[in-house]
């Protein structure tokens, strides 16, 4: 659709952008990156004709972009500029109908049935029908870029140009924008390259990405492959993190901003944890980066408090969640900042013990009642009924943890339970074979992320003995406990 | 009826009227139907002889005046344009002062060397300003444009003073020239003005399109498909012809080139589809009536039409602007 050969330029005889090369597939979306000053616009522009190149060539459905008139290259091509003032008024219609000038011939330039419909299609496009007879200045921010949005649809060119479209618009607005022009690509197979300021909205809009350096090409390829940690960093000269986005398979970032100075960091201990009647808690000063099963913010996050709530046998509310949060509030945990898990087992049965290494220690924190259990082997055909989780395993960490060490903390965790299940002989009832687990199990490992650094806590790292070790201990104890308060021995 | 039909019948309305009162009024009045019943044979002989030029003239340097007048807003975006920013009329103003100052008299056109020297002045000041924008700066940005205008306008204007601190006790024939007036002037000007009005006013025409498109700037234009440096050269080029006739055939009338354009587009929007059309007739009704009103106030005695012109325009102006920002602000 569209190749850029060796192309160079910029406003006065120093080339801004040097020999750059890259081409377009229909239907594709490319965003331009890079630091401000590495050419990015300068690259559009000539693209678009507005500055002249040095040398190099632009070809455009295979023909070179010069041959073509002003209008010509204009039904090819439509560019969406950057919010701009203007200094007499247009209604919106009249400026959207401008975007006909180059599908208009003729002394008196008649406006066809065709150019009616493209226009009133660009206006429902973009949802701005209804201001039709407006007049522009009279729009916010965000109205007026639709404006023109729908001024460059209504050109109906099968390349679309956009230079950073959503400056100046707030999140909602850009978010509108951006979707408008992805879906009209997807649509009408419109071929779109944007220049964006921003990585991840480009990350998330783009099939592919272009970052520029000092007028050159940095790399271009899938974002999974242009924003890479150590790229971004030396071309934005930035430190970054790179991270998945919850529910597309697009690579965010964010920036890590320079650390505070090195504090004497608070550390987690033993007695910290709090066990009473009702639950078992600990309120750490700082928020720790947890990863657990809990019922109350479960999944990945910082938090600072966490507890292990004890509920009744046949506890059984309608809305599980919102009674947890209800309790929690009552409590006075703060809502977005607490793990909460819950277990029919009494909670002054808890095994609470603090296990030291070199690099620090680690609290395990167990709570276990085996009423339910059940040996995962046998498991597939068998139905259970759903009960309130037995066994909750809290693995805290006075260490600086790698996303590997939190998965690998949680395996090492997972399989000395499973061996404490042995070494005490709990059975499934069911099977009568021996149990790996209960019904429900919960188990959450958390972090200061402060200290050493621990890449690994698998079964042979000094981080993974402690935590296979620990486990191990606290579960027997508890299982022992459990046995005897259930009058088992 | 939709908003633009309603502007041209209105205009056209308007016009019409003002010619009316402009043949009929005056020392002798003149009836209607002396159109048709030509057996008053004076009162024939002053409407065709007297009057009916200077209307028409009054009319078609209105027209030009305007029509130019919004033609350069639009092209430099800029409200405060007028005919006279590009220094055009400054040459036509010179070459008429020359003649005037030099009591010069070419062979063969012989009373009409005045408006020729102003043509020329015209014409070569209008070459000399876009060759000089397009040394400065081939892209002949707008900024150039006007900065252009005012070192050449304001050098002209300083030969103009000379030669009127030069000219001692005769100022009265260069003054009132160039406040301007449309009087005495007859049939022979109207046909030495009339081609440039209606080549230039086609080729503005023409860019009707064009300059709805410049108004979001050049670069905006670029992309919707105009040829901006082909399509500005004629803007300029089509402008300048209107003022540069105009002002010879009639000095440097004021304020009908700035506020008909304004006044217009307050009113009708700035659409330069209608604007141009709708700017030409209403400035052809204003001179018309401003030429009147010159020539009745305090008659026997006329005064020049650039007086009347400012001294009607303005208050006339400031009340619309005035209502039109106060509907806005509600």
């Amino acid at each position: 659709m569209l190749h850029v050969n060796g192309i160079t330029g910029g406003y006065g005889k120093e080339p801004i952008v040097n020999n750059i090369s890259f081409h377009v597939n229909k239907g594709e979306v490319l965003g331009i990156l890079g630091p401000n000053g590495s050419g990015k616009s300068t690259l559009l522009k000539i693209v678009s004709g507005i500055l002249p190149k040095q040398s190099g060539t632009v070809q455009i459905d295979g023909q070179d972009s010069g041959v073509y008139s002003q209008k010509e290259f204009a039904r090819k091509v439509a560019v969406l500029p950057q919010l701009h003032a203007h200094a007499f008024s247009h209604t919106v219609k009249d400026t959207v109908a401008l975007g006909r000038y180059p599908h208009q011939s003729g002394l008196f330039s008649t406006w066809s049935k065709e150019d009616e419909r493209a226009v009133n299609e660009a206006l429902a496009y973009t949802g701005i029908t209804r201001y039709k007879d407006t007049a522009i200045e009279l729009l916010s921010g965000g109205e007026q870029q639709r404006v023109f949005v729908a001024q460059a649809l209504a050109q109906e060119a099968p390349i679309l140009l956009l230079d950073e479209p959503t400056n100046h618009l707030d999140i909602a607005h850009q978010q509108q924008l951006l979707d408008t022009i992805r879906n009209h690509a997807v649509e009408k197979g419109v071929t779109v390259i944007s220049v964006f300021h921003d990585v991840n909205l480009a990350s998330l809009y783009c099939d592919r990405l272009l970052l520029m350096d000092r007028g050159q090409i940095a790399i271009i390829g899938d974002p999974q492959d242009v924003i890479q940690e150590a790229i971004i960093a030396s071309v934005y000269n930035a430190r970054v993190k790179t991270q998945p986005h919850p529910e597309l398979p697009k690579p965010q970032m964010t920036l890590l901003p320079d650390t505070m100075e090195e504090t004497e960091q608070p550390v987690v201990r033993k007695k910290d944890i709090v066990i009473s009647s009702d639950n078992v808690s600990l309120r750490a000063i700082n928020p720790l980066k947890t990863v657990s099963s809990a019922v109350h913010n479960p999944g990945t996050g910082w938090y600072r408090s966490f507890v292990n709530r004890h509920v009744d046998v046949d506890y059984n509310p309608s809305d599980v969640k919102a009674e947890m949060a209800e309790y929690l509030q009552q409590r006075d945990f703060h809502l977005s900042d607490t793990v909460g898990m819950m277990t029919a087992v009494t909670t002054e049965h808890a095994e609470v013990e603090e296990y030291r290494g070199d690099f620090g220690s680690v609290i395990i924190m167990v709570t276990a009642g085996v009423g339910n259990a059940v040996d995962v082997s046998q498991s597939l055909h068998r139905d259970r009924p759903e009960r309130i989780g037995t066994i909750n395993t809290w693995v805290i960490v006075n260490g600086h943890l790698s996303d590997e060490a939190f998965i690998q903390a949680m395996i090492t965790a997972t399989e000395a339970k499973t061996k404490a299940m042995h070494t005490e002989n709990i059975e499934d009832p069911l099977t009568g074979t021996i149990a790996t687990g209960t019904s429900t199990d919960s188990l959450l490992v958390a972090a200061t992320q402060t200290g050493e650094q621990l890449p690994y806590a698998g079964p042979i790292t000094p981080l993974g003995k402690l935590i296979g070790h620990g486990v191990y201990d606290c579960t027997v104890r508890a299982i022992t406990a459990y046995k005897k308060a259930k009058g088992w021995t | 009826m939709n908003k633009a039909t309603l502007a041209y019948l209105v205009s056209i309305a308007t016009l019409l009227v003002a010619v009316w009162l402009g043949v009929s009024i005056g020392t002798v009045k003149i009836p209607i139907s002396t159109f048709w019943d030509s057996t008053d044979t004076t009162a024939t002989n002053i409407l065709y002889k007297i009057r009916m030029p200077r209307v028409i003239l009054a009319g078609l340097v209105g027209a030009s005046l305007a029509i130019a007048g919004a033609a350069f807003q639009g092209l430099l975006k800029n409200p405060l344009a007028d005919p006279y920013t590009l220094g055009v009329s400054s040459g036509a103003s010179v070459g008429a002062v020359m003649t005037l100052f030099f009591g010069i008299s070419l062979p063969i056109v012989g009373t009409y060397t005045l408006p020729v020297f102003s043509m020329a002045g015209a014409a070569l000041t209008m070459f000399l300003v876009i060759g000089f924008a397009r040394l400065v700066d081939r892209s002949m940005k707008m900024e150039t444009i006007i900065l252009t205008g005012i070192i050449f306008g304001s050098f002209l204007g300083s030969i103009l003073s000379l030669m009127i601190a030069l000219t001692g006790e005769e100022l009265r024939q260069i003054i009132g020239w160039l406040l301007g007036s449309v009087s005495m002037r007859g049939w022979n000007y109207i046909y030495m003005i009339l081609p440039f009005v209606i080549i230039g006013s086609i080729i503005l025409w023409l860019n009707r399109m064009e300059l709805n498109a410049m108004l979001f700037g050049e670069e905006r234009a670029h992309h919707l498909g105009v040829n901006v440096k082909r399509r500005k050269f004629m803007i300029l080029i089509g402008g300048s012809i209107l003022t540069g006739s105009a002002v010879a055939v009639s000095g440097t009338i004021g304020f009908v080139g700035l506020v008909v354009p304004h006044m217009t587009r307050l009113m009708w929007g700035s659409d330069h589809r209608h604007l141009l059309t709708l700017s030409f007739m209403n400035g052809a009704t204003l001179l018309i009536i401003c030429d009147l009103i010159a020539r009745t106030i305090i008659s026997p005695t006329e005064l020049p039409v650039g007086v009347i012109t400012a001294f009607i325009g303005a208050p006339v102006f400031a009340f619309i602007f005035y209502r039109q920002r106060r509907k806005g602000a509600l």
